[in-house]
């Protein structure tokens, strides 16, 4: 029996006929009858494209300085991230994976709590709730579960007009949880969209090594809708997702939406993409970005002029800066703080283990002062 | 008082824990219409509903993963996992999710879940039904972990566990389910003794005797046997496994000079280790042996016919006791 072959290849361009496009790659609007696109502030989506890149490649600025221990690239996927997040309601809820930093974005999340994260000074620590997004989640495909148990929250609160929406990979539909995820989901009839970035690499594998049909196939399995879209196109992104979201809202079950993307970027800054990856795919797909093509049709559909698309680059390059200076101010949290918040009260143990440390600690300051 | 099993105390526990919040919930395999395997949720689906009893599909990790994003949604799920060694395909959820989202959100975030699990051997069972997987949960700090003994104690720790704000994971001594004693199903949990406190259940001069869950009772018969003997055992029921109560601990040893642990997991890297390790620490001049240790061998649980070999009982541990005389 011959195994699959494995290795560098090319990726195709698989925009395949049930692929959901609404904004082709040179910015030529096409209608689709199942997905208007009432509503649609295109200018603001790709604001908000824009500032997100300009966040990411800040972030990336301040880890090659070491300000940073990690950075998880977000390039390429703007247009799936905006286009799913700017679709939600206010009191919809996301479970993100950990490159969400768009989704974050519209949910109001100071992207210093991001930073904080990837610099080491907490995990995470800003209130779900509060914005209506979870903790990012690096154990791959842990969320959806997650994401899975609030809906059933939902069902029982009768809360009609709530969903949830669930951020992963094509690599974490390898999970166990994922398809434990479908199963629940599908099976108590939760009002979830789960929504798969296939932004083509888990770090350097490719789809074809995590599944043999098409993801938004698998969902036929589980008995749910499955949706690919140009995860390219943040209007087509935008308007599936808010189909979606209405359709479960309806009690219509869960949906998969497929975006199909690119990480343009590695892995992390820790990743070397060149080992995995040929340059002229990359560049294949640079004409797929998924700004430009906002910007193009902006531009010839006279929606937004040259004035406009100057002051979201001063406003971008404003925020990098703004962001910079935050996270150099950001403190180191003191040494004790590392014993707050295990447990809601008492523990002994680890009550016992924090006198000793303080202790410990205080040692060097007596030592100090006589100096 | 009324004369109940373990299994019924809990299931008691558990009616009145659905009873005082609306927000528990009961999920797990088979635990509504069947009542669960060992019964403990007998009656409750019918009484309240499929929504509050909630037969899941047949995936621990989902049975976490989604009490998990209830417990973020407001609710306080109580988790069956239907026997120990089922418990591996969710330890993913509980030790890198369940655990630690209190400590990740600075605590802002807060997971009541409670994951009961029926655990030891001693029934006869096929592989994968008599495990003590207790101490993996005890090394993950953010899990309190606790075992009960016997039905009145099972009865009040229930609702305990279920009313903290922290997780817990919840041994119940398989083995010992149908034991019966008296039980005052009119006692408020408030009343009880903390969840985080070790109890003396016999109390005795020469040597101090610590196990908790299946064993407890076999400890209280060694103290028996060991009484016409002319040697006076105190029994301690640990309860929580963590965090340990040393307080309680080392007042005993401190006052007898010896200490023998026994539980059903193996010896090697479990609790024992632990707690030979601080009464040591702490109890250094009044010991005349050193902390001795009873319990399962460095092999896989056996199969059923030899079963009696690798878990403690009577004889090995009155051996041990016996032992703490010759040093």
């Amino acid at each position: 029996m011959a195994i699959p072959p494995y290795g560098h290849h090319e990726k195709e361009w698989h925009l395949t006929a049930e692929t959901i496009q609404l904004l082709t790659p040179e910015g030529e609007r096409v209608d689709h009858p199942e997905y208007p696109l009432d509503g649609a502030d295109v200018r603001g989506m790709y604001r908000d494209m824009v500032l997100v890149r300009r966040i990411d490649s800040e972030a990336i600025a301040l880890q090659r300085q070491g300000e940073l221990g990690l950075w998880a690239s977000l390039l390429g996927q703007e247009a799936a991230q905006i286009g799913s997040a700017r679709a939600l309601s206010p009191k919809d809820m996301a479970f993100p994976s950990y490159r969400e930093h768009g989704v974050a974005w519209c949910r109001g999340l100071d992207p210093l709590r991001l930073l904080e994260m990837f610099r080491g000074v907490t995990h995470g620590a800003w209130d779900p709730e509060e914005h209506k997004f979870h903790l990012y989640t690096i154990v791959i495909g842990d969320q959806t579960l997650h994401a899975t148990g609030y809906a059933m929250g939902i069902q029982r609160d009768g809360g009609e007009d709530e969903a949830v929406i669930a951020y992963f990979g094509d690599g974490a539909t390898s999970q166990g949880d994922v398809s434990e995820a479908f199963a629940w989901a599908s099976v108590f009839n939760a009002p979830l969209v789960f929504f798969c970035q296939n932004n083509q690499f888990a770090i350097s594998a490719p789809p074809e090594r995590q599944s043999r049909a098409p993801i938004y196939q698998r969902a036929a399995g589980f008995g749910f809708p499955g949706i690919r879209v140009d995860g390219n196109d943040v209007l087509a992104c935008y308007a599936v997702t808010r189909q979606a979201l209405r359709a479960v809202r309806e009690g219509e079950g869960p949906v998969l939406i497929e975006a199909y993307t690119y990480r343009m970027g590695a892995h992390t800054t820790t990743d070397d993409a060149t080992r995995y990856r040929l340059a002229s795919e990359l560049e294949a797909w640079r004409l797929r970005d998924p700004i430009e093509r906002v910007r193009s049709y902006l531009a010839r559909t006279g929606e937004a002029d040259g004035a406009f698309f100057e002051q979201v680059a001063a406003e971008a390059d404003e925020l990098a800066v703004k962001l910079r200076a935050e996270c150099l101010a950001l403190p180191d949290p003191p040494p004790l703080a590392l014993f707050d918040h295990v447990y809601a009260g008492h523990h002994a143990v680890l009550d016992a283990e924090r006198a000793q440390y303080a202790a410990y600690l205080a040692g060097f300051e007596e030592k100090g002062a006589g100096r | 008082m009324t004369r109940i099993t373990l299994s019924r105390a809990l299931n008691e526990g558990l009616r009145r824990a659905l009873e005082a919040d609306e927000k528990v919930m009961i999920m797990g395999e088979d635990v509504g219409r069947l009542g669960g395997v060992f019964r403990v949720t007998d009656g409750l689906q019918k009484d309240f509903g499929e929504h509050r009893v909630v037969d899941t599909p047949l995936a621990e990790s989902g049975i976490i993963g989604t009490a998990i994003g209830l417990a973020l949604r407001g609710y306080r799920p109580v988790c069956e996992i239907q026997f120990d060694g089922f418990v591996y395909p969710a330890t993913d959820q509980i030790v890198s999710q369940l655990a630690k989202m209190r400590s990740r959100s600075r605590g802002r975030v807060a997971l009541p879940v409670v994951i009961r699990i029926p655990f030891g051997g001693g029934i006869g069972a096929v592989e994968h039904h008599s495990e003590s997987p207790e101490i993996f949960f005890a090394h993950t700090a953010g899990l309190r972990v606790v075992a009960c003994a016997d039905p009145a104690d099972a009865f009040a720790m229930i609702q305990l566990a279920i009313a903290g704000e922290d997780p817990v994971i919840f041994f119940e001594p398989k083995r010992r389910y149908w034991d019966k004693a008296e039980v005052d199903l009119t006692a408020p949990p408030s009343d009880a003794l903390p969840l985080d406190k070790a109890r003396v259940v016999q109390p005795g001069d020469d040597v101090t005797l610590l196990s908790y869950g299946p064993l407890v009772r076999t400890c209280l018969e060694a103290a028996i046997a060991a009484r016409e003997d002319g040697k006076s055992i105190e029994v301690i029921d640990l309860r929580s496994l963590s965090p340990l109560d040393m307080e309680t601990i080392t007042a005993s040893v401190a006052r007898t000079g010896r200490c023998v642990v026994t539980h059903e997991a193996p010896v090697y890297g479990g609790l024992g280790g632990e707690i030979a390790a601080r009464v040591t620490e702490q109890c250094f001049y009044h010991l005349e042996a050193p902390v001795l240790r009873v319990g399962g061998f460095a092999v896989p649980y056996p199969p059923a016919r030899t079963e009696d070999h690798y878990l403690p009982d009577l004889d090995r541990i009155l051996d041990a006791v016996d032992r703490t005389f010759t040093y």
